[in-house]
């Protein structure tokens, strides 16, 4: 359940149309229906971006920036609107705040390497939290190696949520940067990241967010959030892999020194000197991948066309009602469960390892994740190794729950 | 449900609910411990050499029923044998879970129950953990032994 959702009434919203336009959810896995609850780890891609991705390389294939003739203009014209589009849906103030990169993991990469190692000293601190992906913890591990700096860590409670005093005790006039997860992908939790920045400006730090898991689900306004970068990827949100988003604050944007060397970023190159582009390009370093890009812009539209809100109401629905039929196993124990959650069922079941379980429910058509969910510290924290986690995308319906349920007693049948 | 029930045959989950060997060795002249980051199984492994025989072997660990009912027949099916028949059964052992499910392979016994895996490709290595942690325990007595 979502905080803007919990109470309002919404209109009925039309899965099985948003289905159809999924060519995917019509394929037979195992001889099977495709029952597809793994959408934290990638969504599927509507008819719509798989077109777009397709006329780009049919119809205006050419780099991008750097030619006269009419395909660039094309290509160009694709990439640029793709970036205006990212814009507009987070809700920034200009383009140029825009960076495209390879995905979230980039992003935070890019801000590591390229704010971080600027600015922090030997003694500075870094704040997470307990809930991060690795790809939010393992990028500043790495920039407290190269600068002395301190990682520290935000302590979460027995239902999954972030612990607001134990963050507070722990941002100082030392903490640059706070770095935390919009959503959590492997319990779900919606973080209060408002109060958050909130906290993080109070004492001097930049913040980031990982909003990776949360586009999918949440309209993001990066102006009303006051954060200084956001980070996202294009495939949870229903666009292709390898392309991503850092939105930035333009001024320190402007201030950081380049990420990568190469082409594009440059406004002048001699063996003396080099002058950089403008921010966003200053980011952009090579020939991007400007079909993906194409893709990703026709995601952004898809997602701006639909009505959010009743969307978000259907899959708070539909993860209430999941939650509740697991609740009802009898040896089910669902792992995370912070009053306001997005997308995410984590679970285990007595007495069978999740791998098993994820092994037997793909034989009954049923896609799900089992594993750690590139999240170990969060494992340990509850002293488990793995769970089973299904996720929710807006496509997906009752029926896929019950499917789920069903599958579920299979398991049971083989492991008594 | 048929490639179902040849991967979690009654003797596979047999050896997942009771683990045989299932304890660790005090002094053990070899130990390793085996790691699959792909599902977070982790698992002990100790085994006693005496000359050239493994006179026991045990393990413990938390895993799937496949790594726990591999390493469970795998200590059943290397105790008492020398050192190279052991090297000799992780080969074939090898071989028979990685090879394609449409060609035959040999009958290795009750070892061959595993063979169900190779229709289940990401679940080989849960199968393989045990045999690899063995072979990394033996040789590495046999590097320290040279120092």
């Amino acid at each position: 359940m979502t905080p803007t959702t919990a109470t309002a009434a919404r209109p009925a919203f039309d899965v099985l149309k948003v289905r159809a336009e999924f060519p995917i959810l019509s394929e037979r896995v195992h001889g099977k229906p495709l029952v597809y609850l793994d959408s934290a780890n990638t969504s599927q891609k509507p008819r719509a971006v798989l077109e777009a991705m397709d006329s780009y390389y049919r119809h205006a294939n050419a780099n991008i920036h750097r030619a006269t003739h009419l395909l660039s203009e094309r290509a160009t014209a694709l990439y640029e609107g793709a970036r205006k589009k990212a814009a507009a849906f987070v809700n920034a103030a200009d383009p140029h705040e825009i960076v495209l990169t390879k995905g979230t993991t980039d992003g935070i990469n890019l801000v590591a390497q390229s704010y971080g190692r600027a600015v922090l000293r030997a003694g500075d601190e870094i704040l997470i939290s307990w809930l991060e992906h690795h790809s939010n913890i393992v990028p500043w591990q790495l920039l407290c190696e190269q600068t002395g700096a301190v990682l520290r860590v935000a302590p979460i409670n027995e239902i999954g949520e972030i612990d607001l005093d134990g963050l507070a005790a722990l941002l100082s006039a030392r903490t640059r940067i706070v770095a935390v997860s919009h959503v959590s992908n492997s319990l779900g939790t919606i973080n209060p990241i408002r109060d958050i920045i909130g906290q993080a400006r109070r004492v001097g730090a930049i913040v980031l967010i990982d909003g990776a898991q949360a586009v999918p689900h949440l309209p993001v306004d990066v102006q009303a959030l006051d954060c200084d970068f956001y980070a996202f990827s294009s495939h949870k949100m229903f666009g292709p892999t390898g392309v991503g988003v850092l939105y930035g604050r333009r001024a320190l944007l402007e201030a950081m020194p380049p990420y990568q060397g190469g082409g594009d970023m440059i406004a002048s190159v001699t063996f003396e000197k080099t002058t950089y582009n403008i921010v966003p390009y200053k980011f952009e370093a090579g020939t991007p991948n400007i079909g993906g890009v194409a893709g990703f812009g026709a995601a952004v539209d898809y997602l701006m066309g639909i009505d959010r809100q009743a969307a978000i109401a259907h899959e708070d629905a539909l993860l209430e009602y999941a939650t509740a039929r697991v609740r009802e196993i009898p040896g089910a124990r669902i792992i995370g469960e912070a009053r306001y959650k997005a997308g995410v069922l984590s679970f285990l079941m007595d007495n069978v390892h999740p791998h098993d379980a994820g092994t037997i429910l793909d034989s009954q058509g049923v896609a799900v994740r089992t594993g750690q969910h590139c999240a170990q510290p969060v494992m340990d924290r509850y002293g488990i190794t793995a769970t089973i986690r299904a996720s929710l995308g807006i496509y997906n319906t009752r029926e896929d729950i019950d499917a789920l349920i069903h599958a579920l007693g299979k398991v049971r049948e083989v492991f008594g | 449900m048929s490639d179902l029930s040849e991967l979690y045959q009654e003797v596979i989950l047999d050896h997942n609910k009771r683990p045989r060997n299932y304890r660790t060795i005090e002094g053990a002249s070899h130990h390793a411990e085996g790691y699959n980051p792909l599902c977070g199984d982790r698992l002990n492994l100790w085994v006693q050499v005496d000359g050239d025989v493994i006179s026991d072997v045990a393990f413990q660990g938390s895993g799937c029923a496949i790594s726990k009912a591999s390493a469970s027949l795998m200590t059943d099916a290397v105790k008492g044998r020398t050192v190279a028949q052991a090297r000799s059964l992780f080969e074939r052992f090898h071989s028979v879970v990685t090879t394609p499910p449409d060609q035959p392979v040999e009958d290795m016994g009750k070892l061959s129950v595993l063979a169900g895996v190779r229709e289940f490709p990401v679940r080989v290595k849960c199968a393989s953990l045990a045999w690899h942690t063995l072979k990394a325990a033996l040789e590495r007595e046999e590097h320290t032994s040279t120092e």
